[in-house]
């Protein structure tokens, strides 16, 4: 469904990533772990267009997706949870998820995935008229998961999002994600809980300064020592 | 006359005053809020958009009502076309370029009106139902006087739900806040961008119409007296606040007029009473009378 083909990034002439090749296959979840300063969310920027990239591809069903403006991806149906939260603080809850859904007009269909949100994240119907800026942080996370969803995605990416999140929100998320899988959706999940992640995932990728270093099955993964050593903190 | 319908007369002076200078303000604030440019050229679109409705009016068939309108929505097309030439190929230079574009944009419209339009002044056809004078209770006021304000009004109440109703309102105060994540949203920043640029330069030049209604004399440079106090206001207010703006510029128009009326001994320095305001809020509230200090969560 969505493929990355010799993904190069540089940022002032520093290579942050050297050639990845992704494969994420239509509802699937797939993760891509790996230490701080990797490449991950460069991998997930680079594939919304968000930094340039100085070589490579993306193809999106077939179709090359690499030179498209980011609201032309986003309006294709591929969504991304951008890393740490990112709200829009001077707007309402209510206003955020609206934004969510900037790319549909279908009314009817909006305002039912509103209420679908708002029932898996009570919090923020509680607080839909609240600015998002005087949220927790937490429930800013929330906020900008579910902001993702009101797009109603075919490709959700989601850069870290049980980050700050309490152990109970944190499952609630990984939840989500499992939900969204067996709804259809696919995928692609970025994340420092790498066990978790792993442990959800039927396909998963190990990048390592800019380079992928590993790749198989989520359980398999989970099995590998040196993956263990690495991201899982075993002791050897 | 008594000194009640005098002040009330003065009172009315300011409060038109101060709405022009609220439109134009707006244009400043609106284009801050967005690209975090200051906009320099915006007091000459203020300019361009009297002339475009004068020569509307004086060499084309069309009503002078119509060319009211008319006039600002071409000035709107010259605002956006402004920021795809000179500012928009900047997006990504250091701030300090595209604020230099901005004062050679300036610089050239100025002196392109010079060139096109003559350095000699001209008469804004006023049409007679907006100037001549009524007596209220002796006081004399001109109809124009009412009409600013009505006006004016009308078009913040338009703009506040412009802004805080519509889908294209909400991108517009998304994109103010985070640019990467707004296109995240699918919202298309180009187009927010050139929207922004369309209404401030329309308000610009419904307020320059309206100013030359009231003080009836174009020239090229008409717009930069205006212009920098209209700024000023913007910065008083609160730059990048609307509502800031709006309260500046009726704050600058109110006190420039009141300053006149009741220490005539002070009319020469009616133009630096913007600038004493300017220093005197700056130096209590930096950040304007309704700026925020923004807070961000990390
Ligand atoms: N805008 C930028 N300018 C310069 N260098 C950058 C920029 N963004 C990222 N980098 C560098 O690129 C490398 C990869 O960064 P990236 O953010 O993709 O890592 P990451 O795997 O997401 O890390 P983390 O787990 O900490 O979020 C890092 O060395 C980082 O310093
Ligand atoms: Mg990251």
């Amino acid at each position: 469904m969505l493929e990355v083909m010799d993904l190069h990034v540089n940022y002032g002439g520093i290579a942050a990533l050297r050639g990845i090749n992704l494969t994420i296959k239509e509802n699937q979840i797939v993760t891509l772990i790996g230490a701080n300063g990797a490449g991950k969310s460069s991998t997930l920027r680079a594939i919304m267009g968000l930094v340039k990239k100085s070589k490579g591809q993306v193809l999106y069903k077939g179709e090359d997706i690499s030179n498209l403006p980011t609201k032309d991806i986003v309006a294709k149906g591929i969504t991304m949870v951008p890393e740490g939260r990112r709200v829009f603080a001077n707007l309402t809850v209510e206003e955020n998820l609206l934004l969510g859904a900037y790319t549909r007009s279908d009314h009817k269909a909006i305002a039912r995935d509103m209420e679908k949100v708002y029932s898996t994240f009570p919090r923020l119907k509680e607080r839909s008229w609240q600015k998002a800026g005087t949220l927790s942080g937490g429930e800013q996370q929330m906020l900008a998961v579910g902001r993702a969803l009101m797009s109603s995605p075919q490709i959700l990416m989601m850069d870290e999002p049980s980050l700050g999140l309490a152990p109970l929100l944190v499952k609630e998320v990984f939840e989500i994600i499992l939900l969204l899988r067996e709804q259809g959706n696919t995928i692609l999940l970025v994340e420092q809980n790498a066990k978790k992640a792993l442990e959800i995932a039927d396909y998963g990728y190990v990048l390592e300064t800019g380079q992928l270093v590993l790749e198989g099955p989520g359980k398999a993964l989970l099995a590998d020592a040196k993956v263990q050593e690495a991201y899982l903190g075993a002791a050897r | 006359m008594g000194n009640l319908s005098l002040f009330l007369q003065h009172l009315t002076n300011g409060i038109s005053l101060g709405s022009l200078y609220a439109l134009i303000a707006i244009g400043y604030t609106m284009v801050y809020g967005i690209l975090r440019l200051i906009n320099f050229a915006h007091g000459d679109i203020f300019m361009l958009g009297v002339y475009l409705t004068y020569f509307g009016i004086l060499y084309t068939a069309i009503p002078w009502w119509l060319m009211f309108i008319i006039g600002p929505a071409l000035t709107g097309v010259v605002g956006l076309l402004l920021e795809r030439v000179a500012y928009k190929p900047l997006r990504d230079s250091p701030r300090i370029t595209i604020l230099i574009s901005a004062i050679g944009a300036s610089f050239l419209l100025q002196n392109l009106g010079i060139v096109l339009f003559g350095g000699r002044p001209r008469a804004f056809p006023v049409p007679h139902i907006l100037n001549h004078v009524v007596k209220v209770r002796g006081v004399s006021i001109n109809v124009i006087t009412f009409i600013i304000p009505v006006v004016t009004i009308l078009l913040l109440i338009g703009l506040n739900y412009f802004i805080t109703k519509t889908k294209t309102g909400m991108a517009m105060r998304a994109l103010s806040r985070d640019y990467e994540t707004a296109s995240l949203m699918g919202i298309d920043i180009n187009r927010i961008i050139s929207v922004t640029f369309f209404m401030g330069s329309f308000l610009a030049a419904v307020g320059g119409i309206m100013w030359g209604a009231r003080y009836p004399q174009l020239m090229p440079l008409m717009g930069v007296m205006p212009g920098l106090k209209s700024f000023i206001a913007a910065v008083v207010g609160g730059i990048g606040n609307i509502a800031g703006a709006v309260a500046g510029g009726f704050l600058l128009g109110l006190g420039e007029i009141m300053l006149v009326a009741l220490l005539p001994r002070l009319t020469g320095y009616r133009d630096a009473f913007a600038f004493v305001v300017l220093i005197i809020i700056l130096l209590f509230k930096p950040a304007g009378l309704m700026g925020s200090t923004q807070t961000e969560k990390v």
